[in-house]
């Protein structure tokens, strides 16, 4: 793809020492892919980061729905900056896409209104004792993933390559609107052309789909999702970039964002269930991929110790291109090796395993 | 096929590759002339049927130029033909016959 | 005999400067280029007579006759401008008795609006590439064949603070409606779709030409800006953009997309405000001594301006002020 315009959106981009901020809601969907960071960091690249239990929610959905008021969330990661602080790391990077995004979004604000930092300050002291320093590096994970994608890239035990026909993947990149829309200078590539994710699966052999929507919003949009009434068109943003998407094949699909990966993983569920309509060349789902388990899966992690298990579209057809060695049978498994009992069958899934799970019943 | 309880909204845009403009390109190469509106509102300023109705000959037929037929026909049954319209249209378009030529052409609409 | 320098050797300058020659004054033209005539050099047609801008450049050559008075150095730059003397680039140092400064604009680089992919998708090509491909009369897609459908994109690095241009560039309407009436005799069966925010015919005849466009050629003009452009699987462009006098968004694939880029303040004006105790409008053209009795004069006594140096101008209007720079020129010569 010809898209050397990102060279003009560089950012700086902390190499070691990172403080880890997670997301409130991966845990539950890709739980797997905050832990994969962590290993991916600390073990294949030997970086050092520290996952502080003491930091909380950024607020960032409440922000977004209107239930927060600046102030507050101003004092709760000033709160978390302080914790960076204490813990003596000056590199903050988090999980979220939002949370990064109300992370640039206050920086400047007190770089803009210093009145707001200097309130900001007497909040954290009066309501917790504690002082911050801001951040002397802010960057996304996945920006922390692309900083390192070469090395990653050197180590791999497997490339974005369908290992029958030697080609490579064709993958969707989605980036989370707050990424850079908000501020196109804080990501790598800027909010028209993006780098981030695209740079990784060049790096480790795939190829970028440009297709017509694809700058386009995935449609979560905080409060027009949590109300059932607006889901309507919470939805038809997805299936806007679904229908889009769907004539180039792409073998799946890779988000940098929290909300955007559930959606465009889990809305494929509804739409299929709705109007029966499904996007995958197998004439299931198209497969959706963090960033982590893309580059979890190209450092040969186990996919089912990266939580592939917890995606609404079975992503087997997409380890069998790419000549992941998997057991299927225990992809219910738990950490125990206890069975977990599987989903309910839906149009998305391809199901392939299901009579393994009968006989071993 | 499960009720989620909302449905999924249909897209507004106007979508020129997926409108037919066989009617409108006839209607444009008879009347070429409607090609020169400028957008002023005069017409409408001045209708009596849209002072008192919903009707917006500019609107309407704009859209029919993009390839929107739907309701133009009920919309033009609006038009009193007057002739307002005509007298003050800066850009001298004959609307009382863009009126009755969109009519005729999108009657089955 | 008195020495003038004229900087910038486009069509204000020539002008200006046979216009000194024929009051007996000496003249030096500076031009960065290799040849003088500026940016119609890379014109085809002028709106809106369609007069070829060869015809034009061959009369301004003619009308600049070669004279023992006359010194033109080209591929050469100032860097420092006074009524009395004018530093190059070379390091060279000239002395004078006045300066005009006819060193005109500088086209808006469209990569800057990046949503609208030029220098990324193939088909997306700005108006000054147009023309040149209408001198090469080789108007084609860049996979082959011809446009079935074609978009023109008005006001792109005009009128739009996103990019630090807010003034409008005057002369990229009337271009807009030019070339699709060029397109469309070109390529008859095709459709073209103009863009645009507001129509500003400001000239004679622009306004009969754009009535002729829409009626005689059947452009379509859609009021509302494009927001962004991407590929489509079938090597075509799809165009975002509301239909604001419908209050729809529109959506609409073509196969070129033509955007009309306009004239943003010439590099140099920064170095004549900080190095030459010029000053510059807000929009970064220089600022005449006034707008009304002292157009071409600057702030600096002995410095005067010609053409797009202090704002959009068309063709014939820079000419003008080439002869009116020189009448300047001459008269304040003459109180010397």
């Amino acid at each position: 793809m010809k898209r050397s315009s990102w060279t003009d959106y560089q950012k700086d981009i902390a190499d070691d020492n990172y403080y880890y901020a997670r997301s409130c809601i991966r845990q539950n969907f890709f739980p797997g892919s905050e832990k994969v960071f962590l290993d991916i960091i600390g073990k294949d690249l030997g970086r050092n980061i520290f996952d502080d239990p003491l930091h909380t929610s950024c607020t960032g959905i409440g922000y977004h729905s209107d239930v927060v008021p600046l102030e507050t969330i101003m004092a709760v990661v000033a709160r978390q900056f302080a914790l960076m602080s204490e813990a003596g790391y000056e590199n903050f990077t988090s999980s979220c896409i939002t949370s990064f995004g109300i992370y640039t979004e206050l920086l400047a604000t007190w770089e803009e209104f210093p009145e707001t930092e200097e309130r900001t300050r007497e909040n954290l002291f009066k309501a917790t004792g504690r002082e911050f320093k801001k951040p002397k590096n802010l960057a996304h994970t996945s920006d922390v993933i692309f900083h390192h994608r070469e090395e990653i890239a050197r180590k791999a035990k497997r490339k974005l390559v369908n290992a029958y026909t030697g080609e490579p993947l064709k993958v969707v990149e989605h980036i989370g609107c707050h990424y850079a829309k908000i501020f196109p200078k804080k990501g790598v590539g800027g909010s028209e052309f993006p780098y981030v994710l695209a740079g990784m699966v060049e790096s480790w052999g795939g190829e970028v789909v440009d297709y017509p929507e694809r700058r386009h919003c995935c449609g979560f949009g905080f409060r027009n999702y949590l109300v059932q009434a607006n889901r309507g068109y919470s939805i038809a943003n997805s299936h806007k970039k679904l229908e889009s998407m769907a004539p180039y094949k792409p073998d799946f699909i890779v988000c940098n964002c929290p909300g955007c990966s559930m959606f465009l993983d889990k809305w494929q569920y509804t739409i299929a269930e709705m109007e029966g309509t499904t996007y995958g060349q197998n004439g299931a789902g198209i497969p959706v991929l963090t960033y982590e388990e893309m580059a979890g899966l190209v450092l040969g992690y186990d996919p089912w110790e990266l939580g592939m298990q917890m995606h609404q579209v079975d992503v087997e057809p997409l380890l069998d291109k790419m000549g992941v060695e998997y057991d299927p049978a225990a992809k219910y498994l738990g950490k125990n090796g206890k069975y977990l009992s599987r989903p309910e069958r839906a149009l998305v899934n391809s199901c392939s395993q299901e009579t393994l799970y009968k006989i071993k019943q | 096929m499960i009720n989620f309880g909302f449905s999924i909204s249909k897209p507004r845009a106007i979508d020129i590759d997926r409108n037919n403009l066989r009617k409108s390109n006839e209607i444009i190469r008879e009347m070429p002339e409607l090609q020169a509106c400028i957008g002023c509102g005069s017409c409408t300023a001045s209708c009596t049927a849209g002072n008192l109705t919903e009707f917006n000959f500019r609107k309407v037929h704009t859209l029919v130029r993009r390839g929107e037929y739907q309701g133009a026909y009920e919309e033009m049954n609006k038009c009193m033909l007057c002739g307002k319209c005509r007298l003050v249209c800066p850009r001298g378009i004959n609307t009382r016959g863009i009126v009755m030529l969109i009519k005729r052409k999108l009657g089955d609409f | 005999m008195k020495h003038v320098i004229v900087i910038g050797g486009g069509i204000a300058g020539m002008q200006c400067a046979s216009e000194l020659l024929r009051h007996g004054v000496a003249v030096t033209i500076i031009e960065k280029d290799k040849d003088l005539g500026g940016k119609i050099r890379n014109w085809h047609k002028l709106f809106p007579t369609f007069t070829p801008a060869d015809e034009v450049l061959a009369e301004m050559r003619h009308r600049l006759k070669v004279s023992s008075n006359l010194t033109v150095k080209t591929n050469c730059e100032a860097t420092k401008i006074t009524a009395k003397r004018v530093t190059l680039s070379s390091g060279e140092e000239l002395k004078c008795d006045a300066t005009v400064i006819a060193t005109g604009f500088t086209l808006f680089d469209a990569k800057i609006k990046e949503e609208y992919g030029y220098g990324i998708y193939d088909n997306v090509i700005t108006s000054a590439d147009l023309e040149q491909m209408f001198n090469e009369n080789n108007v084609r897609l860049k996979q082959g064949g011809t446009p079935r459908r074609i978009a023109i994109l008005h006001c792109v690095g005009s009128r739009d603070e996103k990019v630090c241009q807010r003034h409008c560039s005057k002369v990229c309407c009337v271009t807009g409606v030019k070339q699709a009436m060029e397109l469309k005799e070109m390529f008859p069966t095709a459709d073209v779709f103009n863009f645009y925010m507001d129509i500003r015919m400001f000239g004679p005849g622009y306004e009969e030409m754009y009535r002729e466009a829409q009626t005689k050629h059947n452009v379509h003009f859609v009021r509302g800006r494009i927001s962004e452009v991407s590929p489509t699987i079938d090597n075509r462009l799809q165009i975002k953009a509301e239909d604001t006098l419908t209050g729809r968004p529109l959506k609409i694939g073509v196969d070129m997309l033509v955007l009309l880029i306009g004239m943003k303040a010439n590099d140099l004006n920064q170095t004549l405000v900080e190095e030459c105790n010029l000053q510059a409008q807000p929009s970064g053209f220089m600022r005449a001594k006034d707008s009304f009795l002292h157009n071409v004069e600057s702030n600096v006594g002995g410095v005067f301006y010609a053409g797009a140096v202090t704002a959009p101008k068309n063709v014939g209007e820079s000419i003008n002020e080439g002869t009116s720079a020189a009448h300047a020129v001459v008269e304040w010569l003459e109180k010397r």
